[in-house]
């Protein structure tokens, strides 16, 4: 089974949720920190490293020499990362995507690959948790290949959460692709529907079976509930707003060891996700 | 000689648009001729990623030699000094003001792209 973790708005609980599922889970569980950008899992799980594998990504190198100005590369490159010119071919590697197109165009092969780090995915492992987390290099702009190398290193044979980026733009669909349910973690206020509705268009758009967690429960106003009563939501858990759980969080520690009375509640999610998905 | 200037709108007394990636319109003008035309460049505007580098391609397959702008970010503005495009800076309020400008030779020239 694979369970993601995502949200509309950034903020509303995705990383309290994962960790403490992870943590009440009672058997051999992956958790994948998929917020590249930001991984904060491992603030709340103290996990013994085990590896660091660093990530390339592979960008074209021109070679001026042999390069006549031609165009076909430009014309093939649908992210300008490459612009063939009168005073010779530029590449903007922040701008490519790996697919190796230009190389295969070049009439001249003037264009070869080279390894671009872009930063290191490392696995460590606390009692029946294996932790995956991706950490993009500082200055890099794209996420979604380190989530994929993240994804890479999922064993088939073991339950996994991810713990997904927020919004609902390249990195989380990146996170989400594949998986066979996603909780959508949101707090009952105007801002969180607005976003927590992007959230459910893109997992809808993406066929992924879902359910809301909404946490703080007891700000805000109805409208949460009423909308996904009206969209036949189920909403699997409400986490109410105590201010006890966001200093444990302050301070790295897992609501479940610290607070045992919401123990219950997290037990009560992964039977509710293992019955959703028949796992 | 043809020379690009970047408008909000599609004629000389349009204002000049301080950008250049995502500027709405190109004015080409040929300082010989006093002809002129306009680029549409609004595919540019919304653009999610490569306005910079698309603008600047499209500057270049003008035949313009130099434009004059606001501002120019790094990656436009290494396209087109790699093609030979000089760039000039400009606070004028309109294309012909800053056409003005540049005859009389007081704009400065960019050396780099400025942020």
């Amino acid at each position: 089974m694979i369970l993601a973790i995502a949200s509309g708005k950034g903020g509303t609980g995705k990383t309290t949720v994962s960790v403490n599922m992870a943590r009440m889970f009672g058997a051999d569980i992956q958790l994948l920190d998929c917020d590249v950008e930001e991984p904060n899992d491992h603030l709340f799980l103290k996990a013994a490293a085990i590896s660091e594998e660093i990530v390339h990504v592979p960008v074209p190198q021109v070679n001026n020499t042999l390069c006549d100005g031609c165009g076909e590369c430009g014309r093939f490159c649908r992210f300008h990362a490459i612009v063939p010119s009168a005073g010779g071919t530029l590449v903007f590697s922040d701008m490519c995507h790996g697919c190796g197109g230009c190389m295969k165009v070049c009439p001249r092969k003037a264009i070869h690959e080279v390894d671009q780090r872009i930063g290191a995915v490392e696995t460590g492992r606390l009692d029946d948790i294996t932790l995956i987390k991706g950490r993009l290099d500082i200055g890099r702009a794209m996420a979604p290949p380190l989530i994929r190398a993240v994804k890479d290193r999922l064993r088939k044979d073991i339950p996994a959460i991810l713990d997904a980026p927020p919004g609902t733009s390249c990195p989380m669909i990146t996170t989400l692709q594949g998986a066979d349910y996603t909780l959508l973690v949101t707090e009952p206020t105007p801002f969180g529907l607005h976003d927590l509705k992007l959230a459910v268009d893109t997992v809808r758009t993406l066929r992924i079976p879902f359910g809301v967690v909404i946490n703080r429960s007891g700000i805000g106003d109805d409208r949460v509930r009423a909308y996904c009563r009206e969209e036949k939501i189920p909403v699997l858990l409400e986490i109410p707003d105590d201010r006890r759980i966001a200093e444990n969080c302050s301070e790295g520690k897992l609501v479940v060891d610290a607070l045992p009375e919401y123990r219950p509640f997290f037990q009560k999610l992964i039977r509710l996700v293992r019955d959703g998905t028949a796992c | 000689m043809k020379i690009l200037v970047t408008a909000s709108g599609n004629d000389l007394n349009a204002p000049l648009d301080s950008r250049f990636g995502r500027a709405a319109n190109f004015i080409i003008y040929d300082l010989d001729t006093d002809a002129w035309s306009v680029i549409d460049n609004r595919q540019n505007v919304n653009a999610a990623q490569g306005a910079g580098i698309q603008s600047a391609e499209t500057a270049v397959r003008s035949g313009a030699r130099c434009l004059v702008t606001g501002h120019c970010g790094p990656k436009a503005f290494k396209v087109l000094s790699t093609a030979g495009v000089r760039v000039f800076y400009s606070k004028a309020l309109t294309v012909s003001d800053a056409l003005k400008e540049y005859r009389a030779g007081t704009l400065a020239e960019a050396a780099s792209a400025e942020t």
